[in-house]
């Protein structure tokens, strides 16, 4: 109960911060918005190839685009917490009752409310280029899916933060990180026209999951069952990177 | 009852900064202490491990009656903590920084809003309350900083380092307010600090800490009224360091002499007298002397008395 409050507490300051930002916010709204038209322009004839079956590009980058989008942001979130280290603001809320898990969860927290909001948008204009994307139900799965993804890999990353606790390694991680995942899965590109190993592989990445399960109602044939899978999987994810998360944050108090 | 009681607390990091090394001492109810020694004595992990924050290795602590170790919980409700890197969440408004404070703390509603405005006004800060931190002036900040210690109403506040970084009106002025704040709440404070005089204005008794351990403890006029007379110190030149100190060793008059580098620090009954005596038997040896000076005993004379080094010295080599 105290953690739940707690959390929504640390999570709304976070929030409110990030709320005077105005380039913060304008970049949050612009770049999936860019990400969305340039890949629509850039990669408009690739359904032409097979294996693209009969789903229109709209409809089949949308769900990609707020993937990217929520990965990326989860990657990255674990600078903020470096932030909050660095001015001692970590310190001080350590020597209140507040939860220490509530910490953590209010920064992972905050990463997926924005990812959603961001999906949100990006389903928006999606939806006004033309994406069906299923319906709502279709619609609901890919919010559901971009919230559980930025969340996971925000866990990943507060993790990372508080074990390297500097900078330039937690940005050399991220950056290690980003593209390969991208490229291992099938966000941009249609699953069947990956070579096969990579195909093997790429069910190990969250980020695979993540699409597959945001891209199920657009795709014929996909059932609830390869849908729901994705979705439990990358729960399960978030559970292990929260965990993860958690730990570091006992391991970087022990070196105060 | 005592509100702190530190009992041989030691901790090291790694195997070869021994921090804390048997470091002992109480504080009673309603009490300013202070902890002052050079950097790196071991003040900050003293002050960290009563807050929680880190665990000692050996030895045990309370904190309003908890033990620091198995009720953390209980310690962290009774404590403010009010660490050296201040800590304030600088794209935050003075005002969301002690509600949040609070907040965390389990205070809320109007209880919280009242308390928050008093603390602002108390510390000079209702002008800015609703300005973003970073706008504010590095003692605006340490200000904030304590008030934000103070939120819960707790019965301990540890102040690590108050005035550390400020410029001296504002460590002048943050003294103020803290000498206010020793009497109006009946609040027990423990004050680490590496400035001499900031531990004789503000604490009523005082420790002097030296490679984590107390060396001397007492009241800052009873520290330096044990040491009889006046402080003379002589900066010398020149080779023959040693043999200077043997001739002082022998001057009638002179109680005390150490030698620390190529400052001879000397303990006499009277200063005025004892100078020319000393300078004439130093000069009579064709001792170089470059600098005397005399000072009543200062709380920096009591630690060279209890360590056999010169304070400022041991804070600039650990800096």
């Amino acid at each position: 109960m105290t953690v739940i409050s707690q959390t929504l507490i640390l999570c709304a300051r976070v929030l409110r911060n990030l709320s005077r930002q105005p380039i913060w916010i304008a970049v949050m709204i612009v770049q999936p918005m860019f990400w969305l038209l340039l890949y629509s322009q850039l990669f408009r004839r690739i359904t032409d190839l097979p294996g693209f079956g009969t789903v229109s590009y709209v409809d089949y980058l949308t769900p990609g685009v707020a993937i990217m989008t929520a990965f990326f942001s989860g990657s990255w979130a674990g600078m903020g917490m470096i932030e909050d280290l660095d001015r001692g603001v970590l310190e001080r809320f350590l020597a209140t009752p507040a939860s220490r898990a509530a910490i953590v969860f209010g920064r992972i927290l905050q990463s997926a409310i924005v990812a959603t909001l961001q999906a949100l948008l990006i389903l928006l204009v999606g939806i006004l280029l033309g994406a069906t994307n299923g319906g709502i139900v279709g619609w609901l799965v890919i919010l559901l899916a971009a919230f559980l993804t930025a969340a996971g890999f925000a866990g990943l990353s507060h993790g990372i933060a508080l074990r390297t606790r500097q900078e330039a390694s937690m940005i050399a991680v991220a950056q290690f990180l980003s593209l390969p995942l991208l490229f291992f899965s099938s966000l941009l590109i249609a699953r069947t026209l990956i070579p096969g190993w990579m195909q093997s592989f790429s069910l190990l990445n969250p980020v695979e999951w993540a699409v597959r399960a945001a891209r199920g109602e657009a795709i014929p044939g996909t059932g609830w069952d390869e849908m729901g899978t994705f979705l439990l999987l990358l729960g399960g994810f978030l559970a292990l990177t929260t965990t993860f998360a958690t730990r570091s944050f006992r391991s970087y108090q022990r070196t105060l | 009852m005592d509100a702190i009681v530190v009992d041989g607390l030691e901790k090291s990091y790694g195997k070869d900064v021994r921090a804390l090394d048997g470091i002992r001492f109480s504080v009673p109810e309603g009490e300013v202490f202070g902890l002052l020694g050079p950097n790196g004595a071991g003040k900050s992990t003293t002050v960290r491990i009563l807050a929680t924050l880190t665990k000692a290795d050996a030895g045990r602590a309370t904190v309003a009656g908890h033990d620091v170790a198995s009720e953390a919980g209980a310690v962290r409700r009774a404590i403010g903590y009010v660490p050296q890197a201040s800590g304030v969440d600088r794209e935050a408004t003075g005002r969301e920084n002690l509600v949040l404070q609070g907040r965390l703390q389990g205070m809320r509603g109007a209880d919280l809003e009242r308390r928050s405005a008093d603390l602002l006004e108390t510390f000079g800060l209702s002008d800015k309350a609703n300005a973003l931190v970073k706008t504010y002036s590095g003692g605006m900040k340490r200000r904030l900083d304590v008030a934000m210690g103070l939120v819960h109403r707790p019965h301990v506040l540890f102040l690590d380092e108050p005035t550390t970084g400020l410029d001296p009106e504002a460590r002048a002025a943050m003294w103020e307010e803290l000498e206010s704040l020793a009497a109006a709440e009946s609040l027990t404070i423990l004050l680490t600090t590496h400035y001499l005089e900031e531990a004789d204005r503000l604490a009523r008794r005082v420790a002097i800490v030296s490679r984590g351990k107390v060396v001397v403890e007492g009241t800052p006029e009873a520290l330096k009224s044990a040491l009889r007379g006046d402080a003379v110190t002589i900066e010398l030149g020149g080779t023959d360091t040693d043999g200077a100190a043997e001739i002082a060793r022998g001057l009638a008059g002179v109680h005390e002499v150490t030698m620390d580098g190529r400052r001879l620090h000397l303990r006499v009954d009277h200063g005025a007298q004892a100078v020319p005596v000393i300078l004439a038997a130093l000069d009579a040896t064709g001792a170089d002397v470059q600098a005397v000076t005399v000072s009543r005993p200062s709380l920096d004379d009591v630690y060279l008395h209890h360590t056999g080094r010169d304070f400022r010295a041991d804070d600039g080599e650990l800096r």
